[in-house]
């Protein structure tokens, strides 16, 4: 079954991207991480490392007017920091890909099945 | 046989098995579910008619596939039960329906009580899948709507399904923390439906009887793990004692009042013997501690008086194994019973109060300590307090009797 691991990263693990990408621990433990899921023949391909949720911006229709809204819906303590889909047996597995991940011990991660819409 | 009592029977018995097996490579337990009870309905028609048949079990089985394979071409293939047939078919070629299947409930059981599932639909969940009890039944032993009951158990079931939560026992690593939650499960089956206003006797009344019978299935499946036996010895202890938990004109009787001459000789014989035999692993754990501190209390059959003293020592032991509130409750009440009752009140009192606001237990035991330290004023309003978080009957009559037999 093909799952989808939602990174929540907190606003320091955020803060942390601008470390120097070779000396960093954040960068390398996520490249460990993501050398794990490659090896482990688990990867799909998909997955993403998205920008902070400062750049981003949230848009709603009401009543056919476009409401535009700097930064996430929600202003939660976490915020989506990536994804990625990977293929595993059962949830179990997914489970345990998703504590691994860098991020399980400071912000969180969210497992959804994907929903299958036939053929590929 | 009679053929509706063998219904009955084998819907008692099997029930389990035939879910486990037929949803096991679906994970669909809902479909698996339906399937076997459009077969119970077949037999209750067939079988007074033709007689029950020789292997009841397998005719079962092998009706419920017809049914999920009717089903399926009926609906065309509807993509929730397509991996279900298939597997129906698979097995369909390769034995008939005659020979004996594997026995997959110990999956089902940790299934059930999955960390991804919703820790109140756990013990729902297992007691309508493993046992066959209907939602109506589940509602009332746990004081909820059926309309609420059902739909929480038709959401786990969806769930199971379709977030691909696995039919599998966990490895080694996994086993003893999934094994708590399957426990947990059980013993709160046990405990549904049942209050216990001094702290003391952590006995039940609702699912009493499924809750032992799945533990006797849980044993049977994994009968090296020393919990099991020590939860199927805690609540034979506890099941032991029914009869002198109310007097004959239905009044509530706490446990150091009950005459022993009413307690199950066999049932506590057995729960000595469970005990014993999960000593032998020396795995200490939750369940076999408060088999212990019930085993202390059986004992006062043979010695004429209760070691509070032991008591207070185990539940010293088991808050250090899982510190709930119950046990905190529990200690300070055999505390008292121990004689040291500045010592239960400070226990008490140094409970966290977001605990307790709302815990009946902590309020009657509070207001019995009080009571015996000469404090009416206090007593009285703790009394109320409990009175007021209590919903059965004979034990609110039992708390307003105590609160009135103050001296003024």
């Amino acid at each position: 079954m093909e799952y989808m691991l939602m990174f929540y990263e907190s606003k320091v693990e955020f803060a942390r991207r601008d470390e120097n990408p070779v000396t960093s621990t954040y960068w390398g433990a996520w490249g460990a991480y993501m050398q794990a899921i490659n090896e482990a023949g688990v990867a799909t391909g998909n997955g993403n490392a998205l920008q902070p949720p400062d750049t981003g911006t949230s848009v709603r229709l009401k009543d056919g007017k476009r409401h535009v809204q700097d930064g996430p819906f929600a202003d939660a303590k976490e915020q989506l920091g990536g994804y990625l889909i990977i293929e595993v047996p059962s949830l179990d597995q997914a489970l345990e890909w998703a504590s691994r991940a860098p991020c399980a011990a400071h912000g969180g991660v969210e497992v959804r099945p994907v929903l299958d819409m036939g053929g590929k | 046989m009679d053929a509706l009592a063998a219904v009955e029977t084998i819907a008692r018995e099997s029930y389990g098995r035939l879910v486990a097996y037929l949803s096991a490579r679906s994970r669909d337990v809902a479909g698996a579910e339906d399937a076997l009870s459009d077969a119970l309905h077949a037999a209750l028609t067939t079988w007074p008619r033709d007689g029950v048949p020789q292997k009841p079990e397998a005719w079962l089985l092998a009706t419920a596939r017809r049914r999920l394979i009717d089903e399926s071409r009926r609906t065309e293939v509807r993509e929730r039960l397509a991996p279900t047939v298939q597997h129906m078919m698979e097995t369909l070629a390769n034995n008939g329906a005659d020979e004996a299947f594997p026995d997959e409930r110990l999956k089902l059981l940790f299934l059930c009580a999955h960390p991804a599932i919703d820790a109140t639909a756990r013990t729902p969940l297992m007691l309508q899948t493993v046992l066959g009890l209907d939602a109506a039944r589940i509602a009332s032993a746990f004081l909820v709507a059926p309309a609420t009951m059902g739909q929480r158990l038709v959401r786990a079931k969806s769930k199971i399904r379709i977030a691909g939560i696995p039919f599998a026992v966990p490895g080694a690593k996994d086993l003893p923390a999934r094994l708590d939650a399957v426990l947990e499960a059980i013993y709160a089956a046990y405990n549904s439906g049942w209050e216990n206003p001094t702290g003391t006797d952590a006995c039940a009344g609702g699912l009493a009887t499924e809750a032992i019978w799945l533990t006797r299935v849980l044993l049977g499946l994994l009968p090296n793990e020393p919990e099991v036996h020590g939860l199927l010895s805690l609540q034979l202890h506890c099941e032991a004692r029914r009869a002198a938990r109310r007097s004959v004109s239905g009044e509530f009787v706490p446990l150091s009042e009950q005459d022993n001459a009413l307690w199950s000789r066999p049932m506590l014989e057995e729960a000595e013997r469970a005990l014993t035999v999960a000593s032998s692993f020396q795995r200490v754990g939750r369940f076999q501690l408060e088999a212990a501190i019930q085993s202390v209390h059986s004992h006062r059959r043979l010695t004429g008086r209760t070691e509070w003293r032991v008591i207070v020592q185990l539940y010293g032991e088991l808050i250090r194994h899982a510190p709930t509130v119950g046990a905190l409750v529990s200690r300070a009440a055999a505390l008292a019973e121990a004689g040291e009752l500045p010592a239960a009140l400070r226990e008490l009192d140094e409970i966290p109060t977001t605990t307790i606001t709302a815990y009946q237990s902590f309020w009657a035991v509070r207001a019995h300590v009080l009571a015996r330290l000469g404090n009416v004023a206090e007593a009285r309003a703790a009394y109320t307090r409990a009175i007021g978080l209590t919903e059965d009957e004979a034990i609110r009559k039992f708390l307003r009797q105590r609160s009135a037999a103050l001296a003024e």
